[in-house]
């Protein structure tokens, strides 16, 4: 009953064609690539699923993104950081289940501990190799920062540029502290040689089948969510505080609380993102928690169109597909290009792509309800009154964006 | 003066802004229902009083009281908000990305918690409520459109309507007419009289004509403290006060 209220609320037509997209994709992707023989035009190498896989991960990133910066106003420049635990919850429990198949064949300590010469698993390697445990990991290690970091800068009211530079900051501290190897997570090469996951083999084409399967599902449920809490009076709310904070503060809402469910419920997103990205891609290590790639998610989350749900899931796959193609044919373009991009869209095309799609066709079914006002035998006055803008048909299709606005 | 019986209680209330006396020494009693305008050049403390009494600032000493129980300086904007002080801000301030209705809908009075708004119904009664306030503030029109789409006087009724949305005892209004037509100020002293059938409201206002036009006490304040208080006519004709508006 209140999943049928919120899913009523929020979801509309593209966002169950999107979801509808990804559910087939789920399906199909596996179908052509296992079951269709490779010598067929329909079949998808393995390559392509390897691939893509890693986008909807992307995406699914972008997505939290969205959710904090597009909706509620948080430039989070850290992101990738809330990615990288997620991915490192996962990376731990695939260190875990390779057991006394590494190098110096171990049966509990992954390779890194032996070659430091520690002779027992440290306190917080426990529990990883049971998938439940690194799974509750997963959400709860992103989620948990992500709460203790928005309830302090929240409730001291830190907003602005301040706060995208301490998460900016965050990123960097955990970048740092993730290439010490004290720390017990394999330093500076990170975690790799995977072997296998739930008992399945990481490389064998089913596998890696299943996991673009998960990418997908998962995405679809993540929009699924982020649609329903977005048309909820919850989301309403962010909006709220994303243009006016302190009107609603002002009116007796808790802007911080607001916030700070927003941001954890991104960071959760962004942790489960980065642990379907690691097995895929084979490796998690420190550089994932590198300030450019926070920044990178903010450039797919804008060329997409932030403030709109399936803007930042199409810039993520549309840059980093443009991304492989580049680096592969002229690599030392790319940042130039990345860069262009993003100056020209900050231009030309301020709501994104998708964003700026809307507003078209918001003025083409303007023009068209004008012309056929026009038309249509005027009873009465001669002039045909201006049209009226109904909410329906333009508010809701614009993406909600405005400057914000302080009070007084 | 007992408080028991005010819904508002200033009691020398200073406030220094590096070195300078914002507000000092300042008393000012309000009535449960009454109505009271409140004027000054500028600088003379009308917004920071205002910020005092809704939690934005504190005060370095001096008491406030609300309803007669309630101390202001030890509670926050949202605890104050939801005690019942409800403030328009001098330049308009509504939610522009959300229609009318949601913007009354997101003031309505009601649960403040994260996972209340997320699970939200609006009820029948929360819809009739909203046709209401709708109907006072005259927008119902209005009410899929854009806040961002209202002209600046209907911005300020809006406004008011969240106000009244949110079920005050006591209204905080800072400049409702500025920059209105005529015919728009002189609905907006309809609507704040018909407010103050039933609601304590503190008005800030340049506007002389329509200070008189609300016919309420008038409390003129300057340099932070209280000059003269009484009816416009007693006020205008104070010395003082005709020295601090027209210079010495």
């Amino acid at each position: 009953m209140i999943v049928a209220t919120l899913l009523r609320n929020g979801i509309d037509r593209r966002i169950a064609i999107s979801i509808g997209l990804l559910v087939a994709a789920a399906i199909l992707v596996p179908i052509l690539h296992l079951a269709v023989p490779a010598d067929s035009a329909f079949h998808v190498p393995a390559h392509i699923v390897a691939l893509f896989g890693k986008y909807l991960c992307y995406a699914l990133l972008a997505l939290a993104l969205d959710l904090v910066w597009g909706y509620c106003g948080i430039l989070s420049l850290g992101h990738g950081a809330f990615f990288a635990l997620g991915g490192y919850a996962m990376g731990m429990y695939l260190m875990r289940q390779i057991g006394d198949r590494g190098v110096y064949g171990n049966p509990l300590l992954p390779d890194f501990m032996v070659f430091l010469n520690w002779k027992e698993l440290p306190w917080f390697w426990f529990g990883f190799d049971q998938f439940w445990f690194a799974a509750l990991m997963v959400v709860v290690v992103p989620g948990l920062l992500a709460f203790c970091f928005g309830w302090l800068a929240f409730r001291s009211r830190v907003t602005g540029v301040y706060l995208s530079i301490i998460t900016q900051a965050m990123t960097y501290a955990l970048l740092l502290a993730f290439f010490r190897n004290d720390m017990g997570f394999g330093g500076n090469n990170g975690l790799t040689d995977f072997k296998e996951i739930l008992g399945f083999n990481v490389q064998a084409p089913a596998t890696r089948a299943a996991l673009f399967a998960a990418s997908a599902l998962m995405l679809a449920l993540f929009i699924a969510i982020t649609a329903s809490i977005v048309g909820s009076k919850l989301g309403k709310l962010m909006v709220a505080v994303r243009d006016a904070e302190s009107r609603t503060r002002f009116i007796g809402w808790r802007p911080e609380h607001i916030k700070v469910f927003a941001f954890t419920l991104s960071a959760v997103m962004a942790g489960i993102a980065g642990a379907l990205y690691v097995p895929q891609v084979g490796i998690i290590n420190p550089s994932e928690f590198a300030p450019a790639n926070s920044i990178e998610v903010v450039i797919w989350t804008a060329i997409g169109g932030r403030g709109t749900i399936i803007g930042p899931v199409l810039g993520a796959i549309l840059v980093n597909w443009a991304k492989s193609w580049f680096t592969a044919a002229f690599p030392e373009f790319w940042l130039f290009a990345l860069g262009g991009l993003f100056v020209a869209v900050t231009l030309f095309l301020p709501r994104g792509i998708v964003g700026m799609w809307d507003q078209w066709m918001a003025t083409w079914r303007t023009r068209t309800s004008v012309k056929a006002d026009r038309d249509a035998p005027s009873v009465g006055s001669d002039a045909p009154e201006p049209p009226i803008v109904r909410a329906k048909s333009a508010g809701a299709a614009l993406p909600l964006i405005a400057d914000p606005q302080p009070a007084e | 003066m007992n408080k028991q019986h005010t819904i508002l209680y200033l009691d020398g209330v200073s406030r220094t802004f590096d070195g300078f006396r914002a507000i000092n020494n300042l008393s000012l009693v309000l009535g449960k229902g009454e109505m009271r305008a409140i004027i000054g050049p500028n600088g003379a403390g009308k917004t920071t009083m205002m910020d005092i009494i809704t939690g934005k600032t504190r005060p370095d000493s001096g008491e406030v009281y609300f309803d007669g129980e309630h101390d202001l300086t030890k509670l926050d904007e949202t605890d104050i908000a939801n005690l019942g002080i409800g403030r328009k801000f001098q330049k308009p301030t509504v939610f522009e990305m959300h229609s009318v209705e949601d913007n009354i809908a997101l003031s309505l009075k009601g649960k403040r918690g994260v996972f209340a708004a997320l699970l939200d119904v609006r009820s029948k009664a929360e819809r009739n409520r909203i046709d209401e306030i709708l109907a006072i503030v005259r927008l119902e029109a209005r009410r899929a459109e854009k806040a961002a789409n209202l002209s600046h006087g209907q911005k300020q009724w809006l406004e008011i309507g969240m106000l009244l949305a949110q079920n005050p005892k006591l209204l905080l209004v800072d400049e409702p007419v500025a920059g209105m037509t005529d015919a728009e100020t002189e609905e907006t002293g309809r609507l704040l009289k018909e407010i103050a059938k039933n609601h304590s409201v503190v008005v800030v206002e340049h506007d002389m004509h329509f200070v008189r036009e609300l016919g309420v006490k008038v409390t003129c304040l300057h340099e932070g403290s209280v000059l003269s208080e009484g009816t416009l006519d007693h006020v205008s004709a104070d010395q003082r006060v005709v020295e601090v508006y027209l210079g010495r």
